[in-house]
């Protein structure tokens, strides 16, 4: 016993020389941010490592305001390198970057993302207009309790939506292409922020991150509706369908083209800093920007990204290989 | 008065007593209903993890016949060395070895289909076969090569094909060649070993609980060499040497209070202490394992008081009067004898900290992590995070691994408790 308890506390104090050593160098790529854009950059993680040459980035889904706050943290190996985002980096974000000294910053934007308003396949599919949703989700709206209250050609259901949580991209795109669009002009001439508050008492339920729980509750109870990037949709064609928006469906092409009216680019912000100095960056950006990865035929597009056009893509292709610093002129 | 010898009041004493023979019998039935109740919802709960999770030990493999031609290869047939064989593609090879095993010309869309019915592993898999054996080159073979997700999922009968097309992942092609190649005798399920062994991916066919159960192992080992030395010393002072006041009071309150305070406000400490001001590398089982210390003292250290107090007084008065210091009373004498119940305790709480996800989100350990850590200031992951990513994939691949995973998982704490109750019954004392 008494050995034993020397061998205990002989390992307790290496455990502590360990710890207390000198800063380690870090050889991976750490990544965080947009749990929408998460299930792509982790297929162009893995192949990245599959090759062999560097380790596998190390890919954190933080959503992306939480991802923001910790790249812009500040330069060095304890801040990640990258961060994904499902919508544009906002400015406040940006001077937070260049207080904590992360200035050259290169934005990469790999592709389209349509947000899906979708409920089982139980339910009718249904045609809503971006005006009938702000009435059915904003706060400042007329607040009905049924569908057909908006709209009488909608059914006589209890309007229960599923929505992100305000930390999530999708809903910030939902709040900028939906809820500011459809905003009544009354209450936006009043105060347009107001346009993007939602509703209290029920009929908006904020739901977490876990798309994949989304999906099942929406199987689950038909009256619900549930709102989700397209790869999710996709990939659970079986159980969940999308209602069109202002009679346009969701689909690859009408998400290229804008046409899908909550359609949205996605992007990843990479620390110019950092490259050099954490291997792996420049070639993790390379395979990212590959046809085989991002173009129309490229294994990004079978997950559910949905392509870039091909003038936008050699454009992107060509700021990743220059590391071209983006600038913030708003 | 009273008339205890009456008629009347004989008869209601009967009825009082066999009013409270049937209440008492009524207070058991509800205590066996309980336990009945506990018994079912476990048995439903393992029940649905099996039937959704036994699927993930197999997997289903694609017998090909591949040519490994140099052309296609890309090697020269003069200059086969090891890296010219490492580097050469494979892609190719596994493509044209599917096509091979479709008759009759297909067009560039029945191609696509065709390839998405072999996983993106199989040319690593060829790729390992060849430096293996480098004079494959040349020859052609007949290989079990993984077929994708969603063939396996189709094979194990957890994808419907009898619903319209545009609701299936496999269209009626695919389907068509999927009967073809069962009549052929070309589709089987082998035991998933590469399940054991690799690390996370997102390729659902190719995932693996391996780095997890590293990763866990390695916070365990980091959580109980700084949690039990330090529980044990604390627990022997407060309980053997620490003289009775205010403050020490004050101390043992707090360490009661400390124990049920949530997890996740460990991993805010972790966040701010560990990772911000030390600057450990974020997402390891180095600072993982810290904070799940933090966790686990408080309980090994009640344990620890726990069974020093069943220590008789006799053994410390026995051994005092031999003449022993304080110090070798404890350490020859009353540790000892509480060890058992103290190892216990310890086992309990590191199995405790197995399940534990949420104090581990906040210092990064919840990624997505490919590599196997190699050691514990590599990024890893850990079981439970493990199952929290996989449920949270879209595929419907990851369903059965998300319960795969569970099983394992609980594996691991019946073993753990095991161990704890053999330690009990083997070297537990009664006085």
């Amino acid at each position: 016993m008494k050995t034993s308890m020397k061998m205990i506390f002989a390992l307790a104090v290496f455990a502590v020389l360990l710890t207390s050593g000198p800063a380690y160098a870090r050889d991976q790529i750490q990544i965080v941010g947009s749990s929408t854009v998460y299930p792509f950059a982790t297929v162009v993680a893995e192949r990245l490592g599959a090759k062999g040459m560097f380790k596998t980035p190390v890919i954190e889904s933080t959503g992306t305001g939480g991802g923001m706050k910790l790249f812009c943290g500040g330069i060095g190996e304890k801040y990640p390198d990258i961060t994904n985002a499902s919508r544009a980096m906002k400015d406040t974000e940006w001077e937070m970057c260049k207080q904590n000294g992360v200035k050259d910053i290169v934005e990469i934007t790999i592709g389209n993302d349509g947000i899906a308003f979708a409920s089982s396949l139980k339910s009718k599919k249904l045609n809503f207009s971006v005006e009938q949703l702000w009435k059915a989700m904003a706060a400042k709206g007329p607040k009905p309790h049924k569908w057909s209250e908006i709209d009488p050609s909608l059914p006589n259901v209890a309007i229960r939506i599923l929505t992100p949580p305000p930390t999530s991209g999708t809903r910030d795109a939902w709040n900028a292409l939906v809820m500011s669009k459809g905003c009544d002009a009354k209450v936006k001439a009043a105060d347009k922020d107001s346009c993007e508050l939602m509703r209290e008492d029920g009929a908006v339920i904020e739901a977490g991150e876990n798309d994949a729980l989304l999906v099942q509750k929406l199987e689950a109870d038909p009256s619900l509706y549930g709102i989700f990037g397209f790869s999710y949709l996709d990939g659970n064609r079986d159980k969940i369908q999308a209602a069109s928006i202002n009679g346009v469906d969701i689909s690859l092409a009408s998400i290229q083209s804008y046409e899908y009216p909550v359609s949205r680019p996605l992007f990843f912000y990479v620390k110019k800093a950092h490259i050099g100095v954490i291997p792996g960056i420049r070639e993790y950006l390379k395979e990212f920007t590959s046809t085989s990865a991002v173009g129309d035929d490229g294994y990004l597009a079978d997950r559910g990204l949905v392509p870039l056009e091909p003038k936008k893509l050699t454009a992107v292709r060509s700021a990743a290989a220059n590391l071209t610093p983006m600038t913030m002129s708003k | 008065m009273i008339d205890r010898r009456s008629e009347e009041y004989r008869k209601r004493s009967a009825l009082r007593m066999k009013k409270r023979y049937s209440a008492d019998r009524r207070f058991r039935i509800y205590g066996q209903g309980a336990l009945v109740f506990g018994a079912l919802a476990l048995c439903v709960l393992l029940i649905s993890i099996f039937s959704n999770g036994y699927t993930a030990f197999f997997r289903t493999k694609l017998a090909l016949d591949v040519t490994f031609d140099p052309d296609v290869l890309g090697v020269a047939a003069s200059d086969q060395d090891r890296l010219s064989l490492e580097q050469a593609d494979y892609y190719p090879v596994v493509n044209n070895s599917i096509y091979a095993a479709i008759p009759g010309e297909l067009a560039r869309s029945e191609r696509r289909l065709a390839k998405d019915l072999i996983s993106n592993g199989a040319s690593i898999e060829l790729r390992e076969m060849v430096l293996e054996d480098p004079s494959l080159v040349g020859k052609t073979v007949r290989v079990q090569l993984t077929a994708s997700s969603d063939l396996d999922q189709l094979h194990k009968g957890n994808a419907p094909r009898d619903v319209a097309e545009g609701l299936r992942r496999i269209k009626d092609r695919q389907l068509e060649w999927y009967d073809r190649w069962v009549q052929e005798g070309r589709v089987s399920l082998k035991f998933n070993f590469n399940f054991f062994t690799s690390g996370d991916s997102r390729d659902p066919e190719l995932a693996g609980i391996g780095g997890a159960i590293v990763g866990s192992l390695f916070t365990l080992f980091i959580c109980f060499i700084l949690s039990f030395p330090v529980g044990v010393a604390a627990a022997v002072y407060l309980e053997e040497f620490a003289p009775k006041n205010k403050w020490t009071d004050l101390i043992e309150v707090n360490i009661n209070n400390l124990a049920a305070v949530p997890s996740i406000i460990f991993g805010l400490l972790g966040l701010a202490i560990l990772l911000n001001f030390f600057n450990l590398p974020r997402g390891t089982p180095l600072v993982g394992g810290m904070v799940l210390a933090l966790m686990t003292l408080p309980t090994i250290i009640i344990a620890c008081r726990a069974s020093l107090k069943a220590v008789p007084p006799s053994i410390r008065q026995g051994a005092l009067a031999m003449g022993a210091s304080p110090m070798q009373v404890t350490l020859h004498h009353v540790l000892p004898l509480a060890m058992p119940g103290t190892l216990t305790g310890t086992i309990i709480g590191l199995s405790q900290a197995l399940g534990e996800t949420a104090p581990l989100l906040m210092i990064g350990m919840v990624a997505f992590i490919v590599d196997i850590p190699g050691g514990v200031a590599e990024p890893s992951a850990v079981l439970p995070v493990q199952i929290y990513l996989w449920a949270e994939s879209a595929e419907r691949g990851f369903v059965e691994k998300t319960s795969a995973a569970i099983m394992i998982i609980l594996g691991f704490l019946v073993m753990m408790n095991l161990f704890a109750i053999y330690l009990r019954q083997r070297f537990e004392r009664r006085w």
